[in-house]
This record gives C-alpha cells, structure tokens and sequence, in this order.
C-alpha cells in the first residue's frame, strides 16, 4: 500500500472513532444503558441499526458509548506509560554506568510478563475498574518506551552539539530536556499511535475476562464476552464489537506504520 | 497419467461395492439388532466432581453421578420430594420424637459381596457425625446422641432432641450408606448397594457405570446395561453434543439461551423443571438502610421478578418469594406478598426517609445468572430512586471472605443450592444478619416435630414470614432444563435433591 494510501486510511478510520469517542457522550441513537426487556435479541435493522442485546439495549448506542470509554482508557494509559517510560529511558540514557544497567534490567523484568497476566495481578491486588485498567495497560507500555526513547537518546547524545551544550557547561538534566527530547519526540508520538491499538485491545481483553469496567458501563470487550453464548441465536451481537474492534485496531496501526514511515529517514529513502 | 486415473476408478468401484456390502447386511442384520433395544445410554453432564464418595464432600456433581445409581440410603426423595423407604423398609418413631426404630432391608449386599446390616449402618452413621467427619451435612447427624444394633436388621437411634427431618435428611446422598472395607476408597473407587457399579473412570472425560447383576431388588432392577457421563462444560460443546447424538441426554443443560433451540426439535424432548438454586439478592440487615423493613419491602416492590428471570435467564425459571423452591414439601405461593409495584415502592421509600433517592453496592460474583440479574435489579431499581453499584466479587474466595464471613457488603446475589435451607435465617450471624425470635422459634418447633402436617403448616408459616420480612430480595428458581432424545424416558424433569436417578431410564421403540 503506498505511504499515503495508509496514512489517509488510518487516518480517517481513527478520525471516525474518535469523533465517535467525542459525540458519544452527548447524543447516542438510544440511551446505550436503557434496558428493555421486551424488545430483547431483536436483530438489525427490526430495532435499532444494529440490533438489540439480551436484555434489550442498543446495539450501536452500545459500541458508542463504548468507544469513549475504550479510547479514553487507551489514551490515559498509553500517555501514562509514555510519560513514565520515557523519563526511565532519559534517566538510563543519560546517567549510562550502573543506574542504566538497573533500570534496563527492571524493564526486562516487567516486559517478560504478558500484558494480560501483568493485568490480572494487578487487578488482583487493586480490584477491578477503570484505574486499575488504566495503571494495568501502562504498566506493560512503560517498557516499550524506556527502550526507545534509551535507544534514541543515546544516539543523540553522541552528536556534536550535544558535547557543545555539556562544554558550555549545561547539565544532564537540561541537555537531556533540552537536546535530546525534542529531537526523539517524533519516535515517541509514532510509537505512541501504535501503542494506542495494542492498548484498545488489551482493554477489550480485560473486560472480557471482567477485569475492565464495572456494569453498566459499556465496553467493547464486555459486550464480546456477553455475546459468547448468543451467538447461534444472535450473531450480530459479537460481530458487532468484534468488527469494531478488529477496525479500530487496524486504523491506529495503519496510521502508526505510515507516521514511523514519515519520521524514519531510512525508509523515507527506501522509497 | 493412465496410472493415477485406473487407481481411482478402481478405488471407485471397491468403495461402490463396500457401500452396496454395508447396504445389503443392513437389511439382512441390521433391521434385527435395531429391534433389540438399546440398553446404555450417554448422559452429559457440565461439571466433572473431583471424588465420587458423597459422604466426605460437598460438590453436588458427586450426588448426580452415584446417589441412587451405585450408592442408597436407609430412605430415599423422590421425583416429588417426598420420602420413600430404600434399605430401611420401615421405620418407628417414639411418641417423644427422640427414638428411631428401623427396620433394615434383608439380602441386600455391598458391590464387594459384604453383606449389608445394621452395623453397617451404624458404622455408616457413626463415620458421618465422628469427630474426624467430613460429611458435608455433618450437621444431620449432631442429633443422634446413640446408636443401637440389637439384631442385624434392626437399627435404633437414639436422639439428643426431636428431629422432624431426620427420615429427609437420611435420604439425602451425603447420608448414604457405606461399609468399613471400602469407605476409604470410595472416592475413587465406589462401593455401594446401589443398581450400578463404577466400570470405567476416565478422568477429564467420561465416566461409565456397569450395571450390578448382583442387585438387591429384584422389582427395581434398571433396564440399562450400562451407563457412561461425559464432562462437556462450555455450553456451546454441550449443545452441538446433543444436536450431534453425542449424548443421549443433558438433564441439566448449562445455557438457556441455547435451550429454546431445542424446543420444536422431534427428536428430543424438552423438560423444564425446578432446581433447588434459589437466586436471592441478600442484604446486610446489620445496617442502614436494610436494618428498616420498609426499605427492604420497597426493594422488593421495585422488582418485576418476570422480567429478571426474561432478562437473565432466557424466561426460563420460576418467581419465588420467600426462600422455597416449589419442588420442596409444603412450598407456599408467597409471590403477591410484595409485588411489583414501584409507584407504592416510592412510596415506602419516602416514608422510610429515603425519598430523596439511595445509593448503595452490590458484590456481584462472576457467574452469568448473577450478573446479568444484577444488571437488571440495577435498571429496575433506578426507576425507584435507587442507585445500585454493581462491585465484581470473584466467587468463591473473595465473595466468601467479604460477604459470607467479614459481612462487609451492601447487597449481594448468590443462588443458595441446598435444598430445604430456609433454616439458614435461623442461624446466628449468618451473612444476611437477620435475627427474628419469631423465626428462630417458628423454625425450631418445625425442625422438632414428628408431626408432617403440623411440620408443613409451620415451614409454610416460615415462608411468609420471610416473604413479609424481605431479609433478601427472592428473586427466582434455576430451572432445571433437561434435554434428551425422544425415545428415552425415566429421567427426572424436577431436581428436590441434585441427581441422576438411572434406576427407571429405558429406551423406547
């Protein structure tokens, strides 16, 4: 696919859900908790456009609502593990010797853990909801970004006018915010946009196995796991979020791929 | 080229031929094997017990597998919950209620060959309520102060104080009887009197019962041969199982929402019944606002329990009111006691001093029964000015470490599985915290006397004074939806007791 043919499609998939994720809150077709019994497992388009669920709710009022807590979720923990990563990954960069090799090591430890089971042991401790969602999917983020940014700053720190800045007498700290994070920060908001699909789906699979959200917030992967056993008698209910997520998920990648394309040198030349 | 082609017509051909083979020993041989009538049956069921000896643990997927089938009793519950003899063949009972005379069944014989007798029983007995017992009903047998044996076929218990239940509770599969060779083993390897013994234990599989030639009585021996249970626990297996002919039958199928698609079906048959799990959404009574009987009444006022049982549970299911399945003796309807009515629920609620609204918590444990009711109590209960929390509580170790023993909770939902529990409201301390004199004495005199009828009217009084008292929202009774082939009948529709009684199961032409 060429570069702009993934930028414009993933661009406009994550435009629509987000603009989805901001309208949600103030106007959904029906009231995405109203339950009614009567009109239960009716299939699209009999109520609703995409149907009713078991116990009566709007389908698409349903993945609206949704989307605003999944993306809220996402984008709460990827900025978290951003924030936090990237700090790790400055400090380790720029102090080198033993506190590099500590912090690094302590990375290692936490990326050996599955995003899932890091999850359930903190909800474990922390009991289920939306904070212990959110600390859970950063946790496992905060790594991915240590990594690059120690990778990417290290590589900055070796060129001239970061010597110049430390000759004219600038401390770490300052030529670390000064230097070197605005030079690695195109590599921090790529990965932030591919990190953001992996978080939208690890928040699904949390709610799916009820770690997520609490009822009756409405949650993409709560609605898959609701689905499950419905789904000879009413597949709309698990094509609908599974559809959902699968695009949501493709959109944000697609987009990511496409900006890593523009910040790359190396494969800005490739082509 | 020619090569590949002449082998496949020649593979053509011999398959033809083999077919026209099978066709022409159908005719000849097959039409007589189908007349003789099949004589073992395949049951699904949607849990595995981890041990088949009743009497030392609680899981009631051990009862479904072994009461009536390999194991018996001195008495035995019926389909419809009443009390028949089994090994006793009869019984009397002392005009003070604390003296039991049985009289044993003679010729009957443990799988072992050892003979069955009253030391048996009493060793039976004494296991049950010994100190090291670990009896699930240990409580049944806390009443029996002695045990005698003056002869071999009769059996006398002496009681520390009336037990009106006593012939019920010796019906039960934790009270079974067992003798001292094989007791120990019987978790894995059972011995009992029963019409059935184990054949073949494939653990995470199946398991198969072979019938007991050697049976005891003569007028009740199964039509069966043999019979084999097999484990399927997702609900989608366990219908594609069925829809296949994999099992011959699931008495108890584990997703109603997959059930309605049996229904119409000619060759199955469809059977809801009752269970003994009754869903109750208990309240901590310790606290306010549930320590006022008005608020609790105007919670039940504000719960169409219909719609619950529509949105939970697939429609499948029956209201209860009070804490009594309609399988039980002496089941009083007390649905119309609170009846959905949230115009006077409001109205209760504002004179309780709550009319401005309320918010309190439910830990909801995991299963889909609870949850789903939870989220409907949830709506319903807003559109009486009430705000429930739905609180995830992993069950069982966290439900019963917060709710059943610290008491730390608002409102919970749990299906109480024991049959006969209303005595549960009479206990101290228990997780609901209801403490009523009249009930604990109402409940006393009803656990004492020898009398059926006067005991009845008394658990029927019992029954209204819950339904009146709402120390639990009851909510409804788990259907017990069977599903079998057509031509099989003798399975169970209602479930007083959890079991799979094979005894009268037969194929049918």
């Amino acid at each position: 696919m060429p570069r702009h043919g993934k930028l414009l499609l993933g661009g406009a998939i994550t435009a629509l859900f987000l603009l989805t994720a901001l309208i949600a809150p103030f106007w959904t077709p029906a009231a995405p908790t109203r339950i009614a019994i009567a009109e239960r497992l009716k299939p699209p388009l009999v109520a609703g456009l995409l149907g009713t669920d078991q116990l009566g709710r709007d389908v698409l009022s349903q993945l609206m609502a949704g989307a605003t807590n999944s993306l809220s979720i996402a984008i709460a923990s990827v900025l978290l593990g951003a924030a936090v990563g990237t700090a790790i990954g400055l400090l380790a960069a720029t102090r080198r010797g033993v506190v590099d090799e500590l912090l690094m090591r302590a990375m290692d430890v936490v990326f050996a853990f599955p995003p899932i089971v890091s999850a359930m042991m903190l909800a474990a401790a922390l009991g289920t909801g939306r904070m212990t969602a959110i600390a859970a999917i950063a946790t496992f983020m905060v790594p991915v970004f240590s990594r690059l940014t120690r990778s990417a700053a290290r590589r900055i720190l070796t060129h001239d006018y970061v010597l110049a800045a430390r000759a004219a007498g600038k401390g770490s700290r300052r030529i670390a915010l000064e230097h070197v994070l605005p030079n690695i920060a195109g590599d921090i908001v790529v990965q932030a946009t591919i990190q953001l699909g992996l978080a939208i789906l690890t928040e699904a699979g949390l709610s799916f196995l009820g770690l997520g959200l609490a009822p009756p917030a409405p949650s993409w992967g709560r609605m898959l796991a609701d689905s499950v056993t419905y789904i000879g008698a009413a597949p709309w209910l698990a094509i609908a979020p599974g559809v959902t997520i699968a695009f949501s998920v493709l959109g944000l990648n697609l987009l990511g791929d496409a900006l890593s394309d523009l910040v790359d040198p190396r494969r800005r030349q490739g082509r | 080229m020619s090569g590949p082609i002449g082998r496949g017509i020649r593979h053509v051909i011999s398959r033809s031929l083999a077919v026209l083979a099978i066709c022409a020993s159908a005719t000849l041989l097959g039409l007589p094997a189908a007349q003789a009538a099949k004589d073992n049956v395949v049951i699904g069921m949607g849990i595995e017990p981890a041990g088949l000896d009743p009497t030392v643990a609680a899981p009631a997927a051990i009862g479904q597998i072994t009461w009536q089938n390999v194991f018996e009793g001195l008495t035995r519950i019926n389909e419809d919950g009443k009390v028949e003899p089994q090994l006793a063949t009869d019984w009397t009972i002392s005009d003070d209620g604390r003296t039991y005379t049985f009289h044993l069944t003679s010729g009957v014989s443990f799988h072992n060959g050892v003979a069955f007798d009253s030391s048996t029983a009493k060793f039976t007995l004494d296991r049950a309520r010994g100190e090291n017992s670990t009896n699930p009903q240990k409580q049944f047998f806390s009443v029996i102060d002695s045990i005698e044996t003056p002869d071999p076929s009769t059996l006398v218990l002496k009681l520390s104080k009336p037990a009106g239940n006593l012939l019920y509770w010796l019906g039960w599969p934790a009270s079974v009887m067992v003798e001292p060779s094989s007791a120990n083993t019987d978790k894995t390897a059972p011995v009992g009197t029963g019409p059935f013994k184990l054949g073949e234990w494939r653990q995470g599989d199946r398991l198969t019962l072979v019938r007991n030639d050697a049976y005891w009585n003569a007028d009740d021996k199964p039509a069966l041969s043999s019979a084999t249970f097999r484990f399927i626990s997702d609900p989608q297996a366990q219908a594609a199982a069925v829809k296949n002919g994999d099992v011959d039958a699931f008495p108890e199928f584990g997703a109603p929402e997959l059930f309605q698609a049996f229904e119409g079906d000619p060759d199955l048959k469809t059977a809801v019944g009752n269970t003994e799990l009754k869903v109750v959404a208990g309240m901590n009574l310790r606290k306010p606002p549930f320590n006022d009987a008005r608020v609790r009444q105007a919670l039940m006022m504000g719960i169409d329990r219909r719609m619950v049982i529509d949105g939970a549970w697939s429609g499948y299911g029956q209201p209860i009111g009070s804490h009594y399945t309609p399988n039980d003796p002496g089941y009083v309807d007390t649905t119309g006691v609170h009846p959905y009515d949230p115009a006077r629920a409001k109205a209760l609620l504002a004179e309780a001093g709550y009319g401005s609204g309320l918010s309190f918590s439910i830990k909801t444990p995991q299963m889909t029964y609870a949850t789903r009711s939870a989220e409907i109590l949830q709506a319903l209960l807003a559109e009486v000015g009430v705000t429930l929390n739905i609180v995830p509580t992993e069950f069982p170790a966290t439900w019963i470490d917060q709710v059943f023993q610290k008491h730390d909770f608002d409102m919970t939902i749990v299906a109480h599985a024991e049959p006969m529990d209303i005595s549960i409201y009479a206990r101290d301390n228990y997780y609901f915290g209801y403490a009523n004199p009249d009930f604990k004495s109402t409940i006393a005199q009803a656990e004492a006397t020898t009398d059926e009828t006067e005991r009845l009217s008394l658990y029927g009084k019992a029954q209204t004074m819950l339904a009146e008292d709402v120390p639990a929202l009851y909510l409804f009774v788990m259907p017990k939806l069977g599903v079998w082939n057509a031509k099989l009948s003798g399975l169970w529709t209602n479930e007083p007791i959890p079991s799979n009684d094979l005894t009268d199961v037969r194929w049918q032409d």
